[in-house]
């Protein structure tokens, strides 16, 4: 894994956020290096600042200083309007809530992020029929969120996050609001989506079983990552 | 799936919201469209009114007559085509709540100025044989069913006493604007039985209608026509038709202001409404908004959801509305045909209740689309769950 490129690369990263006239620190100096096809957790107490990390390194947030390159982009230094173009290429996104539009079918809102696509509609079918197929919802393509289990809803937002084929994907405590089997199979699909089609995937979570499935788990205390001591970082 | 899908959806995911709202949106265009449609019949006289057609009056006022005798003088005119005369009756039919207007005119000349009243030739020859004949606008004719040979007996109320009348002839208006509800008699009946019991207020009539030859010259030969009159014992007014019906509503202006500004509160009260509607529902999607963003959907996508739901709410409020304005303004139309001989919902109104639901629904979009469009999307993400 170490000869494999890094896909993101993250140097001297400062955030905070103001508070009335308070400046609250939410990361620290932080280094972080993530190569190409690795499957890494990040871990930390409520407040540690590792959803305000992921949003960072997903470009949906922005640093107040340091370097943050991801697919050999300094999203740092783009515009609103090409890191909403850049995320649409790059990133995928699972979300704790499953975030689906409840009045648009599994198919649908699969199909969403490619709206901003230059697919044709064959070609759209194709790929969000793929997605569905990867996250064996070949037969819910018609239900709503609502019709839908916990679980399944979380499968239709991988093949969501999926479809644009991106290089990175983010998951923010993708297994929070499942039951056991249910977050079992989610995991479980996330390691497939590394090993079989070599997506590199960075997760947030506070479940030490899901933290077991990554390649890398990373500590986040105070906004500060732990630096790459044995006992915090953990290659599996 | 396109934008327009998702619209829809969004439009009607809070189904009774959204019917109240369209509902809303409904009454009030139907309001604001009969509101103008109320002004539109103030203004009907103005409308129906010809270029080529002048009224010459008493300079002190209208209730003082001219005499007869100026019609000959007012013929002699350069640029008078034909004169004709009248007197406003003012009779009651039965009880005083049957209002409808009544003239005595010289009837060939008036028909002759008048061609947008048409008649059947044949009813016109009996009118104009007939000295106690009359004619009715259709509308009159068939709201008190009156039928051609009835008697109808009018009371005096300027001219004491009973009048009777013969039904000879109905006319229709050749154009929608034109009042089918006047009653027009012969003024030589009128002045004949005024010479038996007062005298002193035979030969005099209330004005003159002139037709003049070319419209363009309207201005010199009212002039003239003042002119000639001038110095004389009953000076004159002279105007075009137009000018004389507005001089009529400038008497009622303080009505017709207050009626426009209460079809533009409604306006502004339905857009209130459906900026409330847009609001609450944006603040609940602003999840749903920070994951479009996430997604890499832009502003403009963002806007466009936003904007196309408050439209499509008030297109169909508004189609609703318009389709309900006609029979809402037949039933207004009949009730008060006495008021509003008038009463048609017209082409202006239509486009004047499009343009507002088009600026009620951009309205009503633009303070959530702001606020949409602004949201971090980490706080917006945090607003599910």
């Amino acid at each position: 894994m170490e000869n494999k490129p890094l896909i993101v690369e993250i140097k001297n990263l400062y955030k905070s956020y103001r508070r009335g006239n308070q400046t609250i620190p939410v990361l620290q100096d932080i280094d972080l290096d993530i190569a190409e096809g690795e499957f890494l957790a990040l871990m930390g107490p409520s407040g540690s600042g590792k959803s305000t990390l992921l949003n960072l390194i997903a470009g949906i947030d922005k640093a107040d200083s340091g370097m943050i390159k991801v697919v050999d982009v300094d999203i740092n230094s783009l515009t609103e309007t090409d890191l909403a173009r850049w995320r649409a290429g790059n990133v995928g996104f699972v979300f704790q809530f499953y975030n689906l539009i409840p009045v648009l079918t599994a198919y649908e809102n699969v199909e969403l992020p490619l709206l901003l696509t230059g697919l044709s509609g064959k070609e759209k079918r194709e790929h969000v029929e793929t997605a569905l197929r990867v996250v064996n919802l070949s037969d819910r393509v018609d239900h709503y969120p609502g019709q839908l289990s916990g679980g399944q809803q979380q499968r239709v937002a991988i093949a969501r996050a999926i479809v644009t084929d991106p290089n990175i994907i983010v998951a923010d405590e993708p297994t929070g609001d499942l039951d056991r089997v249910s977050a079992e199979e989610i995991l479980e699909l996330m390691e497939r989506l590394v090993h079989e089609l070599g997506k590199t995937i960075i997760m947030v979570t506070h479940d030490p079983r899901a933290a077991k499935m990554a390649h890398i788990i990373r500590h986040l205390d105070k906004g500060v990552l732990d630096h790459n001591n044995a006992n915090s970082q953990t290659h599996i | 799936m396109q934008i327009l899908k998702l619209i829809y959806k969004n439009a009607f995911r809070h189904r009774l919201r959204t019917f109240l709202t369209i509902a809303g949106i409904s009454i009030a265009i139907l309001s604001f469209g009969l509101l103008r449609t109320v002004i539109s019949a103030w203004y009907v006289g103005v409308e129906a009114s010809a270029a080529n057609r002048l009224v010459t009056r008493n300079s002190i006022s209208i209730i003082f007559p001219l005499p007869l005798s100026y019609q000959e003088k007012i013929r002699q005119i350069d640029g008078v085509k034909t004169v004709s005369y009248g007197n406003w009756f003012g009779g009651v039919y039965i009880d005083e709540k049957n209002f409808f207007a009544n003239f005595a005119v010289e009837p060939e000349s008036y028909l002759e100025l008048y061609p947008e009243y048409v008649l059947p030739p044949a009813q016109k020859t009996a009118f104009l044989r007939d000295r106690k004949a009359f004619m009715a606008g259709r509308k009159l004719a068939e709201r008190y069913k009156w039928k051609l040979g009835d008697t109808i007996i009018l009371k005096g109320t300027i001219f004491p006493g009973d009048w009777d009348f013969v039904l000879s002839a109905i006319y229709k208006g050749r154009d929608k604007n034109i009042d089918e509800s006047q009653f027009i008699f012969h003024w030589d009946y009128l002045n004949e039985s005024i010479k038996k019991t007062a005298p002193r207020r035979a030969d005099q009539v209330g004005f003159y209608m002139v037709g003049i030859k070319n419209p363009i010259y309207a201005a010199e030969v009212s002039n003239a026509i003042d002119r000639t009159f001038k110095n004389s014992l009953a000076e004159t007014i002279t105007e075009t038709e137009k000018a004389f019906q507005l001089g009529f509503i400038s008497m009622s202006e303080a009505i017709v202001i207050a009626i426009q500004m209460v079809s533009f509160v409604v306006i502004i009260i339905i857009m209130a409404v459906v900026a409330n509607t847009m609001a609450m529902t944006a603040r609940e999607r602003f999840g749903e908004y920070a994951v479009l963003k996430t997604l890499g959907f832009g502003g403009p996508y963002i806007i466009g959801l936003i904007f196309g739901e408050s439209l499509l709410i008030t297109s169909i409020g508004c189609i609703l509305g318009i389709v309900l304005t006609f029979p809402a303004a037949h039933a207004f139309g009949s009730v008060m045909s006495q008021f509003f001989p008038v009463f048609n919902v017209s082409v202006k109104t239509i486009y004047l209740e499009i343009v507002s639901s088009v600026i009620v629904g951009i309205t009503a979009a633009i303070i959530p689309s702001y606020r949409a469009v602004n949201i971090r999307i980490a706080d917006g993400l945090r607003r599910i769950g």
